[in-house]
């Protein structure tokens, strides 16, 4: 089968298909097929399945954020039931349960899943191996600063950090702080800046041009 | 008094080292493992917290020699089988199957 | 005030060890949810409250904490929580 699909980056998929087939990857053609031959699923709902997670990437949450930062009747109702404020704007997040965590002067908001990986996958897309990884998941409750710093973040000792351990059914994205000089930017210009990693909490959201 | 302590991949304040940045692009498969996932979870053959259970059970030496779609698609088998829609049987066969088409995934797919 | 149950069951749990002992105060209720530990078992679950409780990182990590007065919050299920007030 050719690549005929990009990832949501715009990079190809790994070229798995022309490697020797594994072992694991056998048993997934075997679990797809048995469960579509008994009619657990179909395989249409594969394709659409596959197709719902690519249309969801970190563009759909930086809207959510841009909103956020211009519309403070909806920046309230983001904090108060996150999952409603993004059904509302119109994104399919499945049945997730989202909390927004709102960065200020004085708070920093960093999150991690130090039991597994839970992410915000439903609007930000698959999480970015980093944020699975051993050493991201055990540092980041007990030396949250160090962390940040490795990402080039250096919060200051004035300010608070706020780390939320993903342990459970919620899932979080946080709102970072808007950045000064964007006066009088449309909703598209200010969803530009807004990184992934900022709504995680691992960077700030720069000033354009700085 | 003997008890059960804290478990594997219960990693929070361990201490670990520098976190690598690298990141890739999911292939097909991958994404198939994941759309199997939330597909069998809808349909209720499995859930979010029986997903994990496995994975934990797998034990340490599955997270460090596993990627992270192969221990997924481990956990979802190993939930399909339990919630009985098919067989370890049935699941051989199909394998075996599977093999016999080629030697890439492209081809076997 | 909570303190989270010292406790250590085998199975599935989503109390992470680090919390266990800890007290903190509840920041919010999330609501009903499925008991994990009978979820992860396919068993028919129990609904449980679901609390998200705040620490500061000197009651979690006490004289070792990078900086004592950082919060760490996590979701805690009712069923893991002693009120202490």
């Amino acid at each position: 089968m050719p690549h005929d699909h990009l990832s949501p980056s715009g990079h190809p998929y790994r070229e798995d298909n022309d490697q020797p087939l594994t072992y694991w990857q056998t048993m997934e053609i075997a679990v797809r097929e048995l469960l579509v031959e008994k009619g657990h699923i179909t395989a249409e709902e594969v394709h659409a399945q596959i197709d719902a997670m690519d249309a969801r990437s970190p563009a759909m949450g930086a809207v959510v954020v841009a909103r956020a930062w211009t519309d403070p009747v909806f920046k309230a109702a983001l904090l108060e039931d996150g999952s409603s404020a993004c059904r509302d704007m119109g994104f399919d997040i499945g049945p997730m349960h989202l909390i927004a965590m709102e960065n200020t002067e004085d708070t920093h908001n960093v999150v991690v899943c130090t039991l597994c990986s839970c992410y915000p996958r439903n609007l930000l897309g698959l999480p970015p191996d980093w944020y699975k990884s051993r050493e991201y998941r055990s540092r980041t409750v007990r030396e949250p600063r160090k962390v940040l710093a490795e990402f080039g973040v250096n919060v200051p000792t004035t300010m608070k950090i706020r780390v939320h351990d993903s342990t459970a059914d919620m899932r979080y994205v946080v709102i970072p702080q808007r950045p000064s000089g964007t006066d009088g930017y449309s909703l598209d210009q200010l969803a530009d800046l807004v990184t992934r990693d900022s709504m995680i909490g691992v960077a700030i959201v720069k000033q354009p041009g700085v | 008094m003997e008890y059960f302590g804290k478990r594997w991949h219960d990693m929070g304040g361990d201490p670990a080292g520098y976190i690598n940045p690298d990141e890739h692009d999911f292939s097909l498969w991958e994404k198939r493992v994941d759309a199997l996932m939330v597909l069998s979870s809808a349909k209720g053959l499995m859930n979010t917290d029986s997903l994990r259970r496995v994975l934990e059970d797998m034990g340490p030496e599955a997270y460090a020699t596993m990627s992270y779609y192969e221990r997924w698609i481990a956990s979802v088998t190993q939930n399909m089988v339990e919630a009985g829609a098919f067989s370890p049987e049935e699941l051989a066969a199909k394998m075996e199957n599977v093999r016999a088409r080629g030697d890439t995934y492209g081809q076997a797919s | 005030m909570v303190r989270v149950k010292d406790r250590w069951p085998p199975g599935h749990a989503r109390t992470p060890a680090y919390l266990r002992g800890k007290c903190g105060i509840v920041e919010r209720s999330c609501g009903m949810f499925n008991n994990p530990e009978q979820n992860a078992y396919r068993l028919k679950p129990d609904g449980r409250e679901l609390l998200r409780v705040r620490f500061t990182m000197a009651e979690v990590w006490g004289d070792a904490a990078e900086n004592p007065d950082d919060i760490l919050e996590a979701e805690i299920y009712e069923h893991w929580l002693t009120p202490l007030d």
